[in-house]
């Protein structure tokens, strides 16, 4: 079948391709020029990135088209100002989730619809299983791949015409080989790291640069308002961390953990970790934006849910709410961070989620 | 003669524009100045039968403008003879300067502190503000002016004479970028007819061998005589003092080979097709940019209102024909065409693509991209993009 794949130009999406095309598909490679590569002080300078550059060679070596999708400004708009937002609020996001779910799963994946294509294929660690009762995502073979988290957003709709080849690869080194195999130079490039467009320095510096507003020290304070210390700014802080308090852990002779972000006094509220952690009023969690890979059950669903990137399971009942949102009820307390998603598992497979509410 | 046909493994090309196929002419010269021992400027006498060849090049080149051989300078391509007009009777001596709007970047880029001179919606430049302009700077010791003969994207040809006239009555230098128009002259053509009449007789032209089916690499700056220019790259002196380095002599052979094979050819021909295939597309829903207006003969702009241009290259691509739009960047990204903008297209800039027939196209290869436009525009219909009947002139 005509199948488009896109390419970051990375092992994992030049081994999609490669291995399609020796399925003997029809692939067109597509990679999305996401930000200008000489630094936002360019707005759409032309440029040539490294990753382009390499996914078009995989594609004239292993012989299929490949083109080069201007995402710039819609990338830009869908997700760095809405990261940046994010932090505004108080937010911890998750700017992969906001990418793959706008500028790949949605416009990329309209225009391999316009071009013919039958379906769309990722170089991300999920797998896509035909169900009795229609196509469900699971989590990869390679748990320590594992990215199901960061799709959960997927809509049925766009799960049905998607293919993610390397759910079932049992690791990395596996992928390597075959890049090695197939004659890839891109064979021993070496992984991306943490969000892609902060390209020199720290989300926060960029933070702080887009929203100036919320730069700058502030107090850190106790739950009754004392101030116990001063912070660099809040966007430097998540709900849950124990960094960068300082010495308030010493001063007040317990570890603390922030516990809210205040935005408009740009306050940091920490409370000691071990009351936090135990305190019984923080069994429920609102979420919004909801994205039922299951019929939303009226009743709610008992099952494991995911609140961090890397964090284990907790059990609890998730029950829908008017306006797309949902509740949940955790069986132990937790802190999770608004922003941040909160997936829901049964097994492999993922149910759902949504982003979490402060 | 042999014609070789503009497809290569299945492909249809169809993107003259960028780059027209090599005639077998100019590889033919192209191989006598490879197998040409010696540096041009060299004594001895390898070194002098080289020389000997660039300059009846030169000769025969500087020859079909009208002017004397030394006033011609060999350059790298046609960015680097816009960049040294621009330097050599602009920014060297201090000269404002005049760009039209839907100029190549070979000169925007070269001037990007320039005065832009407005289009109208056909692309032609504004000569009233062209000539308020002009008058602004009378005081001055004249403007220098850039103004591409024919443009790259739709083909529109400049009001070249009207032009000229301007500029001599404001004692403004003309410089003229004829990359485009220089190796498709067909004696008919705005461009041939203001070379004959003498109005370019005090212009600067730039021109590009590949654009004319030569080899990439090598084009000229023809100057208005043969006088000094400063360099951008002073090196050995070659050129008289006005480019450095060593020229490529069998690039620019096949520069002078081609450009006469061109001003030979029957260019109606190519125009009869391009006014078919202009037919084609116009049933299957595009808007012909700039249409009623002289065009170079080989050159079609098609809007399909709705449509992202690289979307209509991807569909066209995956088909097997190869066509462009706006500016494509060395990534490869298509970006809106500033072309079209200037044009007042506001969001169709992004949504025409350029078909240039290139010179040994035949009537088979028109209609079967006829055929593909047509599918195409057919798909994009149903899948619900095409916006229709969008009033243009």
């Amino acid at each position: 079948m005509r199948i488009l794949v896109a390419m970051s130009g990375g092992v994992d999406s030049s081994v999609v391709a490669a291995l399609l095309k020796q399925q003997g598909h029809e692939v067109i490679g597509a990679t999305l020029q996401l930000y200008d590569h000489s630094g936002p002080a360019k707005p759409g300078a032309c440029c040539a990135g490294r990753d382009i550059m390499d996914a078009r060679l995989v594609a004239e070596k292993i012989g299929f088209p490949h083109y080069v999708i201007d995402a710039e400004s819609r990338f830009r708009d869908s997700v760095i100002e809405s990261f940046a937002d994010s932090y505004a609020r108080g937010e911890t996001p998750v700017p992969c989730v906001a990418c793959n779910q706008g500028v790949k799963f949605t416009d990329l994946l309209t225009m391999a619809r316009d071009l013919g294509c039958e379906a769309m294929a990722t170089g991300h660690y999920v797998r896509r299983v035909e169900g009795p009762t229609g196509v469900e995502m699971h989590r990869p073979v390679d748990r320590d791949r594992d990215q199901s988290w960061f799709l959960f957003a997927t809509t049925r709709e766009q799960l049905e015409f998607l293919r993610f080849p390397l759910g079932e690869m049992p690791d990395k080194a596996h992928v390597r080989a075959l890049a090695e195999e197939l004659g890839l130079d891109v064979a021993t490039k070496r992984d991306s790291q943490d969000i892609c467009f902060v390209t020199n320095g720290s989300y926060a510096t960029l933070v702080e640069k887009m929203r100036p507003e919320i730069g700058g020290p502030g107090d850190i304070v106790d739950e009754h308002g004392n101030v116990l210390g001063q912070h660099e700014g809040i966007a430097r802080y998540t709900v849950g961390q124990s960094r960068r308090l300082g010495d308030i852990h010493t001063g007040t002779g317990e570890r603390q953990m922030v516990t809210a972000i205040d935005v408009p006094s740009r306050r940091i509220i920490v409370g000691p970790r071990q009351k936090v952690i135990h305190d019984e009023s923080r069994r429920i969690v609102q979420l919004r934006d909801m994205n039922w890979l299951i019929d939303a059950p009226a009743d709610g669903v008992r099952c494991g849910v995911q609140l961090r990137a890397r964090e284990g399971l907790r059990q609890a009942l998730i029950r829908p709410l008017e306006g797309n949102r949902a509740e949940v009820q955790l069986e132990e307390p937790a802190l999770p961070a608004p922003g941040q998603a909160c997936v829901m598992y049964e097994g492999e497979r993922v149910l759902g989620g949504g982003f979490i509410l402060a | 003669m042999l014609h070789a046909p503009p497809s290569q493994h299945n492909l249809l090309y169809l993107d003259a524009n960028a780059t027209e196929p090599l005639r077998p002419i100019a590889q033919q010269a192209l191989n006598e100045g490879l197998a040409q021992l010696g540096n041009p400027a060299s004594v001895h006498t390898a070194g002098r039968k080289a020389r000997v060849m660039l300059e009846q090049a030169r000769k025969q080149l500087a020859g079909t403008f009208g002017r004397e051989a030394d006033s011609f300078v060999f350059t790298s391509g046609g960015t680097e003879a816009n960049t040294l007009a621009v330097h050599g009777f602009g920014h060297a001596i201090g000269r404002p300067i005049l760009i039209g709007a839907t100029e190549h970047d070979a000169i925007r880029k070269a001037a990007p502190g320039a005065c832009v001179i407005p289009v109208d919606q056909n692309g032609l430049i504004e000569c009233a503000a062209l000539e308020t302009q002009l008058a602004s700077h009378a005081a001055e010791a004249g403007a220098l002016v850039c103004i591409m003969a024919a443009n790259n994207e739709t083909g529109v040809y400049a009001p070249l004479e009207d032009i000229a006239a301007l500029c001599r009555q404001y004692g403004a230098h003309l410089h003229i970028d004829a990359v485009q128009a220089a190796g498709r002259m067909s004696g008919t053509d705005p461009f041939s007819q203001a070379v004959a009449s003498g109005a370019l007789v005090g212009a600067s032209l730039a021109l590009s061998a590949h654009k004319m089916g030569g080899v990439m690499g090598a084009g000229a700056l023809l100057l208005p005589e043969d006088r000094p220019l400063p360099p951008l790259l002073p090196g050995g002196g070659q050129e008289r003092g006005r480019r450095g380095g060593t020229p490529a002599l069998a690039a620019h052979l096949s520069m002078a080979a081609a450009l006469v094979e061109s001003q030979q050819q029957e260019w109606s021909r190519l125009q009869i097709l391009r006014d078919e295939l202009e037919a084609i597309c116009c049933h299957a829903g595009a808007v012909i940019m700039g249409r009623d207006v002289p065009r170079l003969p080989n050159t079609v702009s098609a809007l399909l209102p709705g449509v992202a241009a690289q979307m209509q290259l991807m569909a066209l691509d995956i088909e097997g024909y190869c066509v462009s739009a706006g500016s494509a960047c060395s990534s490869g990204k298509v970006a809106r065409s500033h072309v079209l903008e200037a044009m007042g297209q506001g969001e169709g800039a992004g949504q025409a693509i350029r078909i240039s027939l290139p010179w040994n196209v035949q009537a088979e290869h028109v209609r079967a991209f006829g055929q593909a436009y047509s599918r195409m525009a057919q798909r994009f219909a149903e899948r619900g993009l095409l916006q229709n009947n969008r009033t243009t002139s």
